[in-house]
């Protein structure tokens, strides 16, 4: 499975999880609009660290702000 | 002491902003409803149970100095957490804003608006003010105008801005630190998107802006705001991490990022503006307002800011010399003090506490689980994220399928930022010589 759709899999159980409504995934899509709050942002976060094994959240560098920007960030760490 | 709140409102230049209105201070200054019968709530002990934010700020503004108590509920509570709250504080009158106020007598309508002539300073009035704790039984600090002031140096007028709700302590310091300076204070609610209140921040040219890291990972995941640059940043209510600090560093170069420690509590603690986590150790050792020290592993602290009592708790927290155990445990590293997180074993996520115990009893209350620990997992967007392990009963099966019936069950019991986010089955858990689930640093 790629990074892209780990991602969107686990995004799409943590909505469920919380009964969050998502619009479409676009890459271009503001992480904040996305339809998870911040509680939500952190599962996912740590959810992906246990399947990708990395969390590049800590190591200081600007966040990513849309979705494409996430799993760029998540590709760029894992290539 | 401290000039009345109604002669600060009244004196202050700025403007306070509120997601739905904008006006000057001095309009809060007699703007409620029970301005006109006031005088029975003289020397009472009152709760502010209003929604809107700005009519709060009024009510408060207007008891300052004429109740012998005042406790303003933050926003959001369970009927449940609300009659504690009510109780804890000793309340014996309400100043609602039209709901079901829960006392049958003294209970006044902050909506009519009705002017009246501002009051004298009648009582040195005292404020319980919710400690973060969420789960369990309330506990209440009790300050004064001079102790909430304490840390608030005099600075020329400054635009404010705040994630907090202005009913807790931290938000209550941004909105003294407001009127204090004759600025601006831009405020928002748990309703308002980031967005929109950032695009506010902006409009109203707000130059310091205070919330959790938690808060302040938000406004670092946010593209769609333009020209949003405050001056200061501040950062308080949970541990400020070195990643939080160098992102906020790296998105805001000309900005001066600021850490502060302080507890509904203990007060404002202190402020540092290095850059780095921690605080220089030598701290401890000076002479400082407040003073420092560690004891049994917690920061402790004494000073003007500090509650008088803390109500909803067994005993005095204060040690013979006077200090207040701040509760945080901390440890010096390369003569850095690094803040560790609760030494109670609460849960800080995203600057709400969790009980652990809490969570495990919710836990246990299904038929399957034979025993639970729960614990803190690191997090870089809440700080920290509530994890739990589960002996499930003999004969249960320790399938996924039913880590998510017990979480289902759990978190129909528990509020979401207590509902553990992940679930893993263990053979067995360790007990301490009391019988107690052993739990690790």
């Amino acid at each position: 499975m790629s990074a892209r759709q780990t991602i969107l899999a686990e995004i799409a159980d943590v909505a469920a999880m919380q009964k969050k409504t998502l619009g479409p995934l676009t890459d271009d899509l503001p992480l904040l609009e996305s339809g998870l709050d911040s509680l939500g942002f952190a599962i996912l976060v740590a959810r992906l660290e246990d399947r990708l094994g990395t969390d590049p959240f800590s190591d200081g560098g600007a966040f990513p702000t849309t979705l494409g920007e996430l799993i760029a960030f998540y590709d760029r760490v894992l290539a | 002491m401290p000039a009345p709140l109604n002669a600060l409102a009244a004196r202050s230049g700025g403007r306070v902003a509120t997601p739905g209105r904008s006006f000057a201070p001095s309009a809060l200054r007699s703007s409620t409803g029970f301005a006109d019968g006031r005088a029975p709530l003289r020397g009472r002990k009152v709760a502010i149970d209003v929604a809107d934010m700005a009519d709060a700020l009024g009510a408060m503004i207007e008891l300052e100095g004429w109740a012998a108590r005042i406790a303003p509920l933050p926003p959001g509570l369970s009927s449940d957490a609300r009659r504690d709250l009510l109780a804890v504080a000793e309340t014996d009158a309400i100043v609602g804003d039209g709901h079901d106020s829960g006392l049958d007598s003294f209970a006044y309508d902050v909506c009519a608006l009705r002017p009246s002539p501002p009051h004298e300073n009648h009582a040195a009035t005292q404020w319980a003010l919710p400690t973060s704790g969420t789960s369990g039984k309330p506990k209440l600090a009790l300050h004064g105008l001079a102790s909430l002031t304490a840390g608030i140096a005099p600075s020329p007028p400054t635009s404010w801005g705040t994630f907090y709700d202005i009913r807790r302590y931290g938000g209550l310091q941004i909105a003294l630190r407001a009127l204090l300076c004759g600025g601006d204070l831009t405020l928002t609610s748990a309703d308002e998107p980031l967005a929109a209140y950032l695009a506010r921040l902006v409009a109203a040219g707000a130059t310091h802006v205070s919330g959790t890291p938690s808060h302040w990972r938000r406004v670092l995941m946010d593209a769609s705001t333009s020209g949003f640059a405050p001056r200061a940043i501040r950062l308080s209510g949970e541990i400020a991490d070195q990643g939080a600090l160098d992102a906020l560093r790296a998105r805001f170069p000309g900005a001066e990022i600021v850490h502060a420690y302080a507890s509904t509590e203990a007060g404002v603690g202190f402020a540092v503006h290095d850059g780095l986590a921690g605080f220089p150790a030598r701290w401890l050792n000076e002479a400082r307002t407040p003073a420092l020290r560690i004891e049994g592993g917690t920061l402790r602290l004494k000073g003007p800011g500090v509650a008088s009592a803390v109500l909803g708790t067994d005993g005095a927290p204060f040690d013979a010399e006077g200090f207040i155990d701040s509760g945080d445990a901390v440890a010096v590293r390369d003569g850095r003090c690094h803040f560790l997180g609760r030494v109670n074993g609460a849960i800080n996520v995203g600057g709400a506490k969790v009980n652990p115990e809490v969570v495990e009893a919710a836990l246990a209350a299904h038929e399957d689980v034979a025993m639970a620990r729960v614990s803190a997992r690191r997090n870089p967007i809440t700080g920290a994220i509530v994890v739990a392990e589960i002996v499930a009963r003999p004969g249960a099966s320790a399938s996924p399928a039913l880590g998510r019936a017990i979480l289902a069950q759990a978190a129909a019991r528990l509020k979401p930022h207590e509902t553990p986010a992940m679930v893993k089955f263990v053979d067995r858990l360790e007990l301490t010589a009391a019988g107690k689930v052993a739990r690790h640093g």
